[in-house]
């Protein structure tokens, strides 16, 4: 008997919800038909700057489960200075990540060094075949307009923000 | 319409027949009626979302469209299964719950057989379903069939009593085991003389109706009385290894059964089919009473599902010693009290 009370208030918690629901609505979404903002930070797709990758391959080694596909060639490009020595770079060939393999850790934003990967809010990009989630360096370029700028974390804080490349 | 009605009076054979398409049509659309809204709708809203909302205008056609696909799945058997048990075990449950249909009166005359011992028909008939249920889990030849079918048997066996027992009330203030002759004895009698509603016995016999509801709720095998088909523990118990239509059938009969049991609750301790303020013997009743019946079924089954949504599981030994420590002697107690007011006044 002593357990009454809480069978009541266990009662009155579910009809009130769904009183709650029938008057100011629910708390999900019917999502065809209506969209959520996604917020800003928001891991939706990763988004390549092609510009600043160097082929280094730290991202499609740290990924744990191997998603990022790489493939570069190097070549000649003329010297800085009247004289010196043709300096040695690394052209991108292919940059793909297989979206139906990536689980959206991050590793690969983290890791890289010459802030070529961002995370963009944009979710919408699902296939009807598996093999069309792999996705190329176009495409994940494409994605970069969508990234949205950086923000400070805290109102006036000291800390540099990071800035987003534009083309 | 309504004289009608009063003075169709077909042949045998017919009247046979209609009884039978009503009963097969009425079986299914009572499921479909409290799958889609309570087990849909309320329980979204009890949660806080809308529920489905694509098949048909606001989504109330999903639940036809699930039948259909259970339908076309194939109907696979185990290796190790015995057959012929294994294909009629949820014949047998579905029997249990088109049995029980037979008793429901809709209305004074609209009842597909008005028996003289109709509550005693409905308790014997009710426990069929615990046979079919021992045989599909005994059948599938499946350790967590097997443990469901157990689970199942043991519970339904000791929530019987207690339906029985709080039911027993109801007939000694009746005074008669016919379903028609409590819907009368309701709406004819009085509270300590006042008759201004008749006596709807969820008023006198409130103990009755709160042990009848529990009962019915583990008769269901709905939370929290859900052991036999805990999902998380043995996977929907004796129904796991059942596909198809036959997997349907379990779901039409525990649907149908529960539309049945609120029609029982809402006869036995909420006046029935009756309305206070018009005599039993009106003809307006072949139209209002079904009416009437179903606003009560539906409330009726609203508290049930509510309290499936609500609550958590019982674990195994809770759930018997709920019934056999609190809720049998309850009844005894509540039985031993109207039979000395019974007599008293």
């Amino acid at each position: 008997m002593p357990k009454v009370p809480g069978l009541v208030k266990g009662l009155g918690v579910t009809f009130g919800e769904m009183v709650k629901t029938l008057k100011d609505g629910p708390q999900t979404t019917l999502y065809p038909h209506e969209r959520e903002v996604p917020t800003p930070r928001a891991r939706g797709v990763i988004s390549l700057h092609e510009e600043n990758c160097t082929a280094c391959m730290l991202c499609a080694r740290e990924c744990p489960d191997w998603c990022i596909f790489i493939e570069a060639h190097k070549y000649l490009a003329p010297p800085r200075r009247e004289g010196g020595k043709p300096r040695q770079k690394n052209a991108l060939d292919r940059f793909d990540i297989d979206f139906s393999l990536c689980m959206y850790c991050g590793i690969c934003v983290e890791v890289c060094p010459f802030e070529a990967l961002f995370w963009s809010p944009e979710h919408e990009y699902s296939e009807v075949h598996i093999a069309d989630l792999l996705h190329d360096k176009s495409r994940l370029g494409q994605w970069m307009q969508t990234v949205p700028e950086f923000e400070a974390y805290e109102a006036g804080s000291e800390a540099k923000v990071k800035k987003v490349p534009r083309n | 319409m309504t004289l009608l009605l009063a003075s169709f009076d077909p042949p045998y054979w017919l009247s046979t027949l209609i009884k039978v398409l009503v009963i097969s049509a009425v079986v299914p659309t009572t499921a479909l009626i409290l799958g889609m809204v309570f087990l849909f709708k309320v329980m979204s809203w009890m949660q806080s979302r809308l529920g489905p909302q694509e098949a048909g205008p606001r989504g109330t056609l999903q639940l036809l469209a699930d039948g259909v696909k259970f339908l076309q799945k194939e109907d696979i058997a185990p290796n190790g299964a015995d057959l012929f048990i294994f294909k009629i075990a949820p014949l047998v449950v579905l029997m249990s719950t088109l049995l029980l249909y037979v008793a429901l009166p809709a209305s004074a005359h609209l009842v597909i057989s008005d028996l003289d011992v109709g509550v005693f028909y409905v308790m014997a008939v009710s426990s069929l379903s615990v046979l079919g249920v021992l045989m599909a889990g005994w059948a599938s030849a499946n350790k967590y069939s097997l443990m469901g079918g157990l689970r199942a048997a043991g519970q339904l066996i000791a929530y019987e009593l207690p339906m029985v027992l709080a039911v027993l009330g109801v007939v000694i203030q009746a005074g008669t085991l016919s379903l028609n002759g409590i819907v009368f004895a309701q709406a004819d009698g009085s509270i300590f003389g006042w008759d201004a509603i008749g006596n709807p016995y969820i008023l006198t016999q409130f103990v009755g109706f709160a042990i009848f509801l529990a009962a019915v709720q583990a008769e269901l095998t709905q939370p929290p009385f859900d052991m036999p088909v805990a999902e998380s523990e043995i996977v929907s118990g004796y129904q796991v290894e059942y596909t198809g239509f036959r997997f349907l059938i379990f779901f039409l009969a525990e649907f149908a059964t529960a539309f049945v049991f609120a029609g029982v609750a809402s006869i036995l301790f909420l006046g029935g089919w009756a309305v206070p303020w018009l005599d039993t013997s009106s003809d307006w009743y072949y139209v209002l009473g079904p009416i009437v019946l179903f606003a009560k079924v539906m409330l009726v089954s609203f508290l049930i599902f509510w309290i499936r949504f609500t609550y958590p599981r019982f674990r195994e030994d809770q759930l018997q010693s709920f019934a056999w420590k609190f809720l049998i002697p309850l009844a005894l107690v509540n039985i031993v009290v109207t039979a000395v007011l019974k007599v008293v006044l």
